[in-house]
């Protein structure tokens, strides 16, 4: 076992850990956060994506013990106050979820790749941009619609790059 | 007074989103029970292997191990073999298929023992120290081979590897192609898939010893029929079992099913006292859970000189894989009346022989036979189009039933609820700019461009909404097809639909909630829908074959109407008039000719709840229950067109455009329709240009994990544009819906295989293994060119 602390979603967490364990199970079974799913285990399907230090990150590809000192964000904490984030108001309102299993983390995924730009994304930057997560249900189809939604509200004062990635 | 407005044909954002968008819905995996155990399973590397003996004093030995438990332990206290609910036909064969195998693992990944230990990195470093003695047998993996005289037999007992034959016939199908002056024939090879939804499966199994009652969780689409399922299995009485599906992340087909870790969950969980939870891991998913497809046809069409079809004749080999799981055998029925698509033609036949194999089964995968029947039609057609030298335009203009909205009959011998298959056609070739493509693609050619355009069309006819119950007796298949919900008011006219069918997706809860806001004039917020538990919702047939619409949005409706005949019966009571002289519209009753003399449902609903003044013999209360049974199924149909970019000299596909017209009937939440038209459609796309099972000759899955199983990314697929046809209502049901959940998967495949050939007609191609893939692809151009292919 070792001792590690880590804030999450802005709370400190100390917590005795078997060496092995990852991240992911660090998350869900040690702190209770199942928002956070767990889709492979080949590190492919992006469902366990969370934020370390504001990029993000495949918990299931790190042990708990290297986030000792970090800072990790997950789903539970992208909703504020009962408000919630234009990335999920956008999934919402773009339908870019069925089962909703792989949303959590491609939610995660999209905050970093959004944040990261510098300006609105086209349809071909969400596309590669997401291309660690994977959905069966969608098609990505919505997913894309919503991410180019949620990029031009976040981003939107950024820089207006125009004519790109219109989609139906 | 106001009449609320429709919701039906609008979007509303769906009721099931916020708890999926903020991390607090809850799957299986997310559940835990106090005191609970973990379960793992122990699982034959070999594809066959006889047993010889099981060692568990090392995992026994080990902290926290609970318990090991062989098939031969467990064999006494099963009360039956897992469900197969499909005998298909006399001839069928029909080995046991226990939880744990007892003697011989048949496939890679059969189950051998079960660990139980109080965590689940216990339970697996345990697992892996299960000695087991193996011998290994030999192994057959190909069909064609495991028909061949001497082959090694997957149930020695069987003496035999056939497991059925099945036939349709309609017409004197020898004599018309006897006598047609034109006959094509292809063999097309349909690849094994693996459905790969991103949730695993998941099971928990939760006994209170001292009542005798179960509560079991699965990640399934099925709980009323897994409570029946594990009646068989396990003994235990279904009036002790409660079955409840929670959130569950996709299922394709691979959770319509009774899976060996169900019955295993309940049995050591009843044996231990203890709570039991299994998650399977993602490369145990690509063996443990069904996979689908794996045909070999043989396609004919017989047809006059013009190319107008005669009679259709198609024989295919189905791989059931190890054994046959709850519909293996039928699964290949549920497309036997399609193969005619949608063209006439005067006689018709199907014959399909199922091959048992050393592999995963396989079972229902999104569309479920109809993708296969489709593939095999929507390629023969192209192939008669080349032979009478006919654009594949005009060949299927020429072979179209002609528009109708009235049932009518078709080749495959049922009849069809409606359609109007030119005008899905006419809809996809102007939203593709199918001249433009057809321009483009000469100039192509005359250039002599390594890169090559080619355009696919799928024109196909679906049949869903499982299933009117009088046909599913006649198919053998062992329960029903209708559906059930109940509505029920509160007294204060919020409003609980409780239904039947089980959702993995699919929004449910918003689409219903959308029927019976119309039906019932309230607020669309007013409503919750409750599914997928056996005792909140007792009655069901749960989803899969596109039914939650069509049976179940039948059901609700069917549900909703009850309420509006009893409130018209109490409105009519306080007003003091007739029945007859009330109108209805939209959750108001107002008196003929004095509209302001009104009484609304949910007002009534106070009124039902008090019963201070109501009718003489009327219950108080306001709940209904509605169970349908379609008397047909329900036919959506259309056009889609695909056009790709092949380079000539590596092989590799894009895809340039991709138009999806599919005629769906009346349809409720457009935006729903819209993502299951698209995620069908990628899902199809994957399997015509990614996707393919492979197993090694001793078989070994060689694609046994998402690495080597090749589920695309975003990146790897375009948008698609989406139309909708003339949106004919079914003639089926009163809603006028038709099912919309497998429509993209069974007209896209054909719609991008053609297109690949069509880029390289010009070389003299005429066919393209599945997937094609670069390298298949390249081979292909290879070996027309007379290369080597190497
Ligand atoms: S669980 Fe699949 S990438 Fe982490
Ligand atoms: S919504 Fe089901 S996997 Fe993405």
């Amino acid at each position: 076992m070792r001792q590690i602390s880590v804030t999450v979603n802005g709370t400190r967490r100390e917590a005795d850990v078997e060496p092995r364990q990852l991240l992911v199970y660090f998350l869900r079974e040690t702190l209770g956060l199942t928002g956070t799913n767990v889709g492979c285990d080949t590190s492919t399907c992006g469902s366990c994506t969370v934020l370390l230090d504001g990029q993000s990150v495949k918990s299931c590809t790190m042990l708990a013990v290297q986030a000792d000192g970090h800072e990790v964000t997950t789903i539970e904490a992208m909703a504020t106050n009962g408000e919630l984030h234009p990335i999920q108001r956008a999934f919402h309102e773009h339908h870019g979820l069925q089962c909703g299993y792989c949303t959590p983390g491609m939610i995660m995924a999209a905050d970093s790749l959004i944040r990261e730009a510098a300006g609105p994304l086209s349809e071909a930057e969400v596309r590669i941009g997401l291309e660690g997560n994977l959905c069966r249900c969608t098609g990505y189809q919505n997913i894309v619609q919503a991410v180019m939604a949620a990029s031009q509200e976040m981003q939107g004062g950024v820089k207006a790059r125009a004519g790109k990635g219109g989609g139906s | 007074m106001a009449v609320a407005e429709r919701t039906i044909g609008t979007s509303p954002p769906r009721k099931e989103d916020p708890e999926l968008i903020t991390g607090q819905a809850r799957y299986t995996d997310d559940l835990t029970m106090p005191g609970m155990l973990h379960m793992v399973v122990v699982r034959s590397p070999f594809a066959h292997a006889r047993i010889k003996g099981v060692d568990a004093s090392k995992a026994l030995a080990m902290d926290g191990v609970v318990a090991v438990y062989t098939g031969a332990d467990l064999a006494a206290d099963w009360a039956g073999p897992l469900l197969m609910a499909w005998a298909v036909s006399e001839d069928l064969k029909n080995p046991p298929h226990w939880p744990l195998t007892k003697d011989e693992a048949r496939h890679q990944g059969d189950g051998v023992a079960v660990v139980l230990a109080t965590s689940r990195a216990a339970a697996k470093d345990a697992a892996e120290a299960v000695e087991v003695d193996y011998e290994p047998l030999p192994v057959v993996v190909d069909m064609e081979a495991a028909l061949a005289d001497g082959a090694p037999l997957v149930h020695e007992d069987q003496g035999t590897n056939k497991a059925y034959t099945w036939s349709l016939k309609n017409g004197d199908v020898d004599a018309v192609f006897a006598a047609a002056p034109v006959v094509v024939k292809e063999r097309y090879v349909i690849q094994r898939a693996i459905p790969t939804a991103i949730e695993t499966r998941a099971v928990i199994a939760d006994p209170s010893p001292a009542m005798g009652e179960y509560t079991l969780w699965s990640a399934t689409q099925i709980p009323h029929i897994v409570r029946v399922a594990m009646v068989v299995a396990t003994g235990i009485p279904e009036s002790k079992l409660r079955v409840i599906a929670p959130r569950v992340g996709g299922g394709f087909g691979s959770k319509l099913q009774v899976y060996a870790e169900e019955a295993l969950c309940l049995l050591v969980a009843k044996k231990l006292g203890r709570p039991v939870k299994w998650v399977e891991e993602r490369s145990e998913n690509y063996l443990a859970t069904h996979h689908g497809r794996d045909q070999i046809q043989v396609a004919e069409l017989a047809a006059d000189e013009q190319g107008k079809i005669r009679g259709f004749r198609f024989n295919i080999m189905v791989n059931m894989g190890a054994y046959l799981m709850i519909i293996t055998p039928g699964t290949p029925l549920l497309g036997a009346f399609v193969y005619c698509g949608c063209y006439g033609g005067d006689a018709y036949e199907v014959n399909f022989t199922g091959v048992f194999t050393n592999t995963t089964p396989t079972d229902a995968y999104r569309g479920a036979g109809r993708p296969e029947a489709t593939y095999a039609i929507e390629r023969i057609i192209e192939a008669l189009a080349r032979k009478v030298g006919k654009d594949p335009v005009e060949i299927r203009r020429l072979n179209f039933l002609p528009a109708f909205t009235e049932p009518t009959p078709m080749p495959g011998g049922l009849s069809i609820d409606s359609g109007n298959y030119d005008a899905t056609l006419d809809q996809a070739l102007e939203l593709a700019g199918y001249d433009q493509l057809r321009k483009e693609q000469q100039v192509r050619r005359e250039r002599g461009d390594t890169k090559q355009i080619g355009i696919g069309l799928s024109t196909y006819l679906e049949m869903c909404g499982l299933a009117p119950s009088r046909v599913l007796k006649a198919l053998n298949y062992a329960a029903g097809g209708w559906d059930a919900a109940t509505i029920r008011l509160s007294p204060t006219g919020k409003v609980q639909v409780i239904a039947g069918t089980s959702p993995h997706g699919q929004g449910h809860a918003t689409t219903f909630a959308q029927i019976v806001a119309d039906d019932l004039g309230i607020p669309f917020d007013d409503i919750e829908v409750i599914t997928g538990d056996t005792t909140l919702a007792p009655l069901g047939m749960d989803t899969y074959g596109s039914r939650s619409i069509a049976i179940g949005g039948v059901a609700v409706h069917r549900a909703a109407m009850k309420i509006v005949e009893k409130t018209r019966r109490i409105a009519a009571h306080e007003l003091e008039v007739s029945d007859e002289d009330l109108d209805y519209a939209s959750g108001t009753f107002s008196v003929k000719g004095a509209p302001d003399r009104a009484k609304t449902v949910p007002g009534l609903a106070w009124s039902a709840w008090t019963a201070h003044d109501l009718p003489d013999g009327m219950e108080p209360g306001l709940e209904e229950t509605a169970v349908y049974d379609a008397a047909n199924f329900v036919f959506p149909y259309g056009a889609h067109i695909c056009a790709v970019e092949v380079d000539t000299e590596t092989g590799q596909v894009d895809i340039l455009k991709y138009v999806a017209v599919d005629d769906v009937g009346v349809v409720i939440n457009p935006q729903i329709v819209d993502g299951q038209v698209a995620g069908g459609v990628i899902q199809g796309i994957a399997e015509a240009l990614f996707e393919e099972a492979v197993y090694s000759d001793d078989g070994q899955l060689l694609t046994a994990s998402l690495t080597n199983y090749e589920v695309p990314a975003a990146s790897d697929v375009p948008s698609i544009v989406i139309g909708r046809g003339p949106e004919l209502p079914s003639t089926t049901n009163e809603l006028g819906v038709k099912g919309v959940g497998e429509t993209g998967t069974i007209a896209s495949p054909p719609a991008v295989i053609n297109a690949v050939i069509d880029a390289l007609s010009h070389l003299g191609v005429t066919d393209v293994p599945r997937p094609a893939s670069p390298e298949n692809v390249w081979r292909t151009i290879r070996s027309t060119r007379g290369g080597d292919g190497r």
